[in-house]
């Protein structure tokens, strides 16, 4: 046993600290396509337990790399050069809920939607909702800045949450930001987020909880062409609506949706739309009216609103079963996840298409329209020889076609491995040199989860060796 | 627009200051003597309300930009002081009363175009309402006080404006019970004995929680008290005394006296300082201005 893992076993606990095959085999990946090796595997509980992996990780030369529940899809947890990596799965306490100020505490390893169900008898939630949110941590929002289909309306990660307990890459523990409304100074907490662990571990998160909307209507939209669906997003923010969500899926999701789930999705339908709309009941009422009848005026087929919650649930669940449903298709996917201005939305899913029949690829599109938040689902069998070359050469071509629209290069999954070598196209060296100032204020060693978000090069000292399974 | 001429009038040397409408000049302290005056550029290059964006120059009054979006159909959540410009309001980052509705005016800012120490021209964040792209530089620069870089231009986040907006007022009223039973007000007052409700919306709907609220109509807010500006926990605000105006659900305070200076970690300290090294690191932007020290 090396003498790093007898310090963390001492610090935290024999069972807490695992360096056998099989753990180090689990912790090589994130749900990604890219894996690299693990050093050691690390289970703290508390503040204190974290402080000493990253204390004990530095005096031994290491870097480290902490984790969620492991479902970011930009390799952002993946380990590069043996590492510790520190798992927060076990810190998973809601600590305090102050309904009057609607403000919840909680460990980092605190399940998205768990913090919703638990606050939702006071009349609460929580508004960031990625499609993973039965599963991924709030730890892992704050690393990504997570969205889903309500940030529409309500904002990504970073607008609810108020302040961060940190350990920092130094080992020292501090807070950013604050329950007050001007906390003094710069606004180190919202820097921090979507940081991709980077910049330190958040051990103890206040978030900010948003009342349950009084009225909710969702509307299901079908089209006999992806043009009128995507014309009609733009057409209802221009019109000066703001639904809480407006989700698209085009013919081939619809169809691996409908078989999976039974929502009773229209399966000869082009592309549906999900238009979701909240808050008062005249204006829902108004604004529904509304959306119908745009829809209608784009060429829409039909327009229906949900009878009851059930088939709201119904819908919202045949939405986010979307990614299991396409293992129907083809045993493995690459999903992307770029961000366009609504009315470049069109001309860039024909670009995607396009890309995917030159590359003898499926194409699957299931998307936060309302946000131009495409996520084009690149469907294959790793078993075929040449595919996995054929879907980055695709990727990549997306991504480009993406940036050149006037869009970005992550919406929600985050740049992490994935997209590290991209982010020249979105960016100059004076702009990423100045990303890179804010990174060596809080880590100026380069201990924390190195190798991730910035380009190889832009760092002396870090490990330039992409890990396996990576094709930056 | 063309950042190139303020790059120029930065330069790489000598200490600069950038001005706005001087609405906030007091905040972080007074700026060095002898540091050389700029100003960013000012004017509208785009409206897109099918984006819900707007990109204007950082030297544009919030009045002009307000003006511009009501013809358009829309808003954008920066409060509109007197002269205030959109690089000025920025840089100090608070928020005005209708921060409840509409957040904090850091979650209004997509992009950031600014000029650098080294006088070179930096993009921060995306045109795209929604952008995980590397770091969150304009959060970072959202109330630095044009000292880690001078505020050149924005994207703002734009939303559609209220088919209707009313005030309504009254005594005897507990505001923190009313919060409770609102849905999503845009301001809610307190100066101790009467409260001051801003609800928009669809007009039946506003209607509708007015009689909640069993309050009357009136005009407008009512005038601050001026003499400092406290951030309190919503818990705290329910004791206060004295005369004040408070921003019940969000905790600024309008008091008449200042608030006292902040208790700062010394980790939290150690960052700013090791920013403004790497970003300014010959302490050339607005010299004497300090984040930390704003009261």
């Amino acid at each position: 046993m090396s003498e790093l893992v007898c310090d963390l076993r001492d610090a935290l606990a024999p069972d807490r600290v695992r360096d056998g095959a099989v753990e180090l085999g689990l912790y090589r990946k994130d749900a990604s396509t890219m894996e690299g090796p693990a050093g050691v595997v690390c289970f703290p509980l508390s503040t204190a337990e974290v402080q000493s992996c990253v204390r004990i990780a530095r005096r031994h030369g290491r870097s480290f790399v902490a984790r969620g529940s492991g479902t970011g899809l930009a390799g952002g947890a993946v380990p590069v050069d043996e590492p510790v990596v520190i798992v927060l799965t076990k810190m998973n306490r809601v600590l305090e809920v102050d309904a009057d100020a609607r403000v919840a505490w909680v460990e980092p390893g605190v399940l998205n939607l768990d913090l919703t169900r638990l606050v939702a008898p006071l009349g609460l939630h929580f508004a960031p909702d990625p499609s993973s949110q039965q599963s991924c941590s709030i730890g892992g929002n704050i690393a990504n800045n997570a969205g889903g289909p309500h940030c529409l309306k309500y904002g990504v990660t970073s607008t609810h949450v108020l302040a961060l307990e940190v350990v920092l890459p130094n080992g020292e523990v501090t807070t950013l930001g604050g329950l007050d409304p001007e906390p003094v100074g710069l606004d180190l907490r919202g820097a921090f987020i979507g940081g991709e662990g980077t910049l330190g571990i958040a051990t103890k998160i206040a978030v900010r909880l948003t009342p349950i909307p009084p009225v909710v209507r969702t509307l299901l939209i079908d089209f006999a062409s992806m043009d009128e669906a995507a014309a009609t997003v733009s057409a209802i923010i221009a019109d000066g609506l703001v639904p809480a969500a407006i989700e698209m899926m085009d013919a081939k999701c619809t169809r691996a949706v409908e078989d999976f789930v039974h929502a009773g999705f229209p399966l000869d339908a082009a592309a549906v739309l999900i238009v979701e709309l909240d808050g008062l009941a005249d204006g829902v009422e108004a604004a529904a009216v509304r959306v119908c009848d745009i829809a209608i005026a784009e060429g829409a087929r039909t327009a229906r609103i949900a009878a009851d919650d059930a088939e709201r649930a119904l819908w919202w669940k045949g939405r986010k079963s979307a990614f299991g449903a396409i293992a129907r298709i083809k045993p493995d996917y690459y999903l992307h996840d770029t961000v366009v201005p609504r009315t470049k939305l069109v001309e860039v899913l024909r670009a995607v298409e396009e890309i995917a029949a030159r590359y003898e690829l499926i194409v699957l599109n299931v998307f936060h329209a309302g946000d131009g938040n495409l996520h084009p689902l690149l469907v294959f069998d790793a078993r075929d020889e040449g595919v996995l070359e054929r879907v980055h050469a695709a990727g990549e071509e997306i991504i480009r076609v993406s940036v050149a629209a006037g869009g970005v290069l992550s919406g929600e999954h985050g740049i992490g491995l994935e997209k590290r070598d991209f982010m020249h196209l979105l960016f100059t060296d004076d702009d990423m040199a100045h990303q890179e100032h804010l990174r060596h204020s809080f880590d100026p060693e380069g201990f924390a989860n190195p190798a991730k978000v910035l380009p190889a090069g832009s760092r002396c000292g870090d490990l330039q060796r992409a890990p396996e399974g990576a094709w930056i | 627009m063309d950042l190139m001429a303020l790059a120029d009038d930065v330069g790489t040397d000598d200490a600069v200051t950038c001005v706005g409408g001087r609405t906030q000049w007091h905040v972080g302290g007074p700026v060095a003597s002898g540091t050389r005056e700029v100003r960013a550029p000012a004017g509208i290059d785009a409206i897109v309300p099918e984006e819900m964006t707007v990109r204007c120059g950082a030297g544009t009054t919030v009045a002009e930009l307000d003006g511009a979006l009501a013809e358009r159909g829309q808003t954008v959540a920066l409060p509109s002081w007197d002269g205030a410009t959109v690089g000025g309001v920025l840089a100090v980052g608070r928020s005005g009363i209708r921060r409840l509705g509409y957040g904090p005016v850091r979650d209004t800012v997509l992009q950031l175009g600014v000029v650098s120490a080294t006088g070179a021209y930096v993009k921060a964040g995306g045109p795209t309402v929604k952008n995980v792209s590397g770091y969150d530089l304009c959060r970072l620069f959202v109330g630095s006080l044009g000292t880690l870089a001078i505020l050149g231009e924005a994207i703002l986040r734009t939303r559609p404006l209220p088919m209707a907006s009313r005030w309504f007022s009254g005594s005897g009223v507990d505001p923190f019970e009313l919060r409770r039973r609102l849905h999503a007000p845009t301001s809610l007052l307190w100066d101790g004995e009467i409260t001051w409700l801003l609800l928009e919306g669809h007009p039946s709907d506003v209607e509708a929680q007015r009689r909640i609220s069993g309050l009357d109509e009136v005009a407008g807010p009512p005038p601050f008290p001026t003499g400092g500006r406290w951030s309190l926990r919503p818990d705290e605000i329910r004791s206060l005394r004295g005369r004040f105006v408070a921003e019940i659900g969000v905790g600024v305070v309008h008091g008449e006296n200042p608030s006292p200076q902040a208790h700062v970690d010394s980790n939290v300290e150690c960052l700013h300082r090791r920013l403004k090294s790497h970003f300014d690191p010959k302490g050339r932007l607005n010299p004497g201005r300090d984040p930390l020290a704003v009261r």
